[in-house]
């Protein structure tokens, strides 16, 4: 079936008001936030621990900048839920999963099915991400 | 050169099986084609004018015989019999079927070749001189870097959406035969005083509607950290590239706005924090990629003379031939801009006959170079001759080089659904007004380069001579640019005046050799000529 919402959490989703990244300053203790792609996700670093649920808006699924903001929260220790929220489409999901990703919330719905189908796209990956996956050069050198 | 090992070959299967998916739910009309678009797109198929174009990569422009084999079986079997090679080292086929597109990718995945990142915006096909591993200047090889890129590039999760394409050339002398300068990013690998390899990065350069000329980002960069410096500067440019305005996106526009200096400072920042995360490949992968690219096993005893006494083979010889790292031998470039031609098309025909070339003469190795012409890298001077007349008797031995009939154009109007006018048979008609090889000797080195848009697929910010087709009220009208070079001494090109007919331009072209030939002093390229002289005297020859 398809679904508006797909985690690849084993976690219970938070039900936090989600907070734009805009009204962050008036939001206080806030847990769960919303990035839209012109904002920096730099500026969330401070708040890593408080936070339990991260959005990031792809308006348009040609507008990468999500998949940087996604790499520097993970590189810095995030482990929340990362959503990719909006023009998700099934094609760009082993990239999204790549990049730390782990729940999908895309504007058309998308089965399970096809998602794990897309992330099980590459049988090797050329490069080290966050994701952990050991990329090709490892395993030839161990 | 690289071989395919198992995981290369993993990665390229895997995507033949994704395409061919993609392909079997568009013609049962599962896909739309506004969903197939993008799809397709990463796999370098384009719907033109009248049919699909299949672009295909050449990884650095290096090919061997089995591979160019292909390519031409691949005009037969699935096209009309020929192939056209690109200004960006690739091959294009331009009557293609979307039905066969699954069983050409597969074909080309059967010698390690691919369609992948040819077009989107994405990081694109690596580019290199085409002449390494083989020229006499070369200061070290730049084909193990290009590799490590390939890899790195090869379906990059952060960077496959980016504001803009992408595009990488990497030299390793100070000659630069991949017009470095003007690619989003090009890298010059040098040595240093102890003689240790470095990297030399330029950001920001291209050509398009704004041409630019790429300033140093890093003066010297440990290859151990190529892959995390590109990272960084890519991570910059994904997140702070335009994106309001498709012609304000390439790398060159954020570099111009923000400055060369607060580019690199921010670029700074990002690769310390991308130098804790272990992302680089380790010294034992470059190794193991560098050996792939030893030298092949010159013969040392290999003869340096040449029988000249074939004048027609002499003349060739002189124009078509460089030196060569190790005496005895040579590098000759393959012209595919014999007069009348298609600049870049070459039969099914002619594709096998170089791939046996190459197997035969050259230790299994062809290029592709940016000027649209075939290399063989490494032919034995005592077989200089024997190379000349199986290429003569195929219409592939014009010697011109370098003169003004090597003429690079883009497909233009004739294929291209961006395009304004034609290129095509412009560059036939000045080919054949500048027929006479002798004449166009007297004239010497003069890179003549025909974009048939804006987008300058055809470099003509950087040709000597310029041309650039626009529409003009519905009419093709050609703008006419001199003073462009892509070399070591890298400029952009200005245009000169009002623009011409198809007819016009190439009168204006001719009085412009005239004014160079009154005028030049010993020595002096058009180039040169023009450069001192300015533009005056041509455009009073040229307007009068």
């Amino acid at each position: 079936m398809a679904e508006t919402l797909i985690r690849l959490r084993d976690d219970a989703a938070s039900t936090a008001p989600v907070v734009a990244f805009a009204d962050l300053s008036e939001a206080g203790n806030t847990a769960a936030v919303r990035l839209s792609p012109g904002d920096d996700a730099r500026a969330l670093l401070p708040l890593l621990d408080q936070l339990t649920l991260i959005e990031v808006e792809f308006p348009a699924y040609t507008d990468g900048r999500g998949y940087s903001a996604a790499s520097i929260l993970r590189e810095y220790g995030y482990t929340g839920e990362l959503r990719a929220v909006g023009d998700v489409l099934v094609d760009q999901i082993s990239h999204y999963r790549r990049v730390g990703f782990d729940a999908f919330a895309p504007n058309q719905p998308i089965t399970r099915e096809a998602v794990d189908k897309a992330i099980a796209t590459w049988p090797e990956v050329y490069q080290r991400t966050v994701d952990g996956r050991a990329p090709i050069w490892a395993a030839r050198h161990g | 050169m690289y071989q395919y090992d198992t995981h290369d070959q993993a990665m390229v299967d895997a995507r033949v099986a994704e395409f061919t998916d993609q392909v079997t739910r568009r013609l049962d009309g599962t896909l739309s084609e506004e969903q197939f678009r993008p799809l397709r797109l990463k796999n370098g198929l384009y719907l033109q004018l009248h049919a699909y174009m299949l672009r295909v990569a050449v990884p650095y422009g290096t090919l061997n015989s089995r591979q160019m084999r292909v390519l031409g079986n691949i005009a037969d079997t699935y096209d009309r019999g020929y192939g056209h090679f690109t200004t960006r080292q690739n091959i294009q086929y331009n009557w293609i079927k979307l039905s066969d597109t699954p069983a050409i990718l597969a074909d080309l995945a059967g010698v390690g070749m691919h369609a992948i990142q040819t077009s989107g915006n994405c990081i694109r096909n690596t580019t290199a001189d085409h002449f390494a591993g083989a020229a006499a200047d070369e200061v070290a090889d730049p084909r193990p870097y290009a590799e490590l890129l390939r890899q790195w590039s090869t379906f990059h999760p952060e960077f496959d959406y980016l504001p803009r394409k992408f595009k990488v050339a990497i030299i390793g002398s100070e000659t630069d035969r991949a017009a470095m300068k003007l690619h989003d990013i090009g890298i010059q690998v040098v040595k240093n005083a102890a003689g240790e390899e470095g990297l030399r990065i330029h950001v920001g350069g291209g050509m398009g509607r704004t041409p630019m000329i790429a300033p140093v980002i890093r003066e010297w960069l440990s290859p151990l950290q190529m892959v995390s410096y590109l990272e960084a500067c890519l991570r910059v440019y994904n997140r702070y590239g335009r994106r309001d305005n498709k012609y304000k996106a390439r790398i060159k526009i954020l570099v111009h706005e923000i400055g060369a200096d607060e580019y690199r400072r921010q670029v700074e920042d990002e690769f310390a924090h991308i130098l804790t995360l272990g992302l680089e490949p380790p010294a034992a992968e470059l190794d193991r990629i560098k050996a792939q690219f030893a030298d092949p096993a010159f013969d040392p005893a290999a003869p340096d003379a040449i029988d000249r006494s074939d004048p027609d083979f002499a003349l060739w010889v002189d124009q078509n031939v460089h030196a060569h790292k190790a005496s005895g031998y040579g590098i000759v470039t393959i012209s595919l801009k014999p007069v009348g031609g298609i600049p870049g098309d070459a039969s099914a025909d002619q594709i096998r006959l170089m791939a046996d070339l190459a197997r035969d003469y050259s230790f299994d190795e062809l290029r592709v170079t940016h000027a649209q012409n075939i290399v063989l890298p490494h032919v034995r001077k005592a077989d200089l001759y024997a190379v000349w007349q199986q290429l003569d008797a195929a219409g592939l031995a014009t010697p011109n080089l370098d003169l003004i009939g090597d003429i690079i154009a883009c497909p233009g109007l004739d294929y291209c659904s961006l395009a304004n006018a034609r290129s095509i048979p412009l560059a036939q008609k000045i080919s054949q007004r500048f027929a006479d090889v002798e004449r166009q000797r007297d004239l010497g080195e003069l890179k003549l380069k025909i974009s048939g848009c804006i987008n300058a697929c055809g470099h003509h910010h950087a040709g000597h001579i310029g041309v650039l087709g626009v529409d003009r009220k519905g009419v093709e009208n050609y703008q006419l640019l001199f003073g462009g070079s892509e070399g070591a001494d890298t400029s952009i090109g200005s245009i000169i005046g009002p623009g011409f007919s198809e007819d016009g331009i190439v009168d204006a072209i001719e009085r412009a050799t005239g004014v160079y030939l009154a005028r030049r002093e010993a020595g002096e390229r058009f180039l040169d000529t023009w450069r001192r002289i300015g533009n005056a005297p041509f455009k009073d020859a040229i307007y009068g």
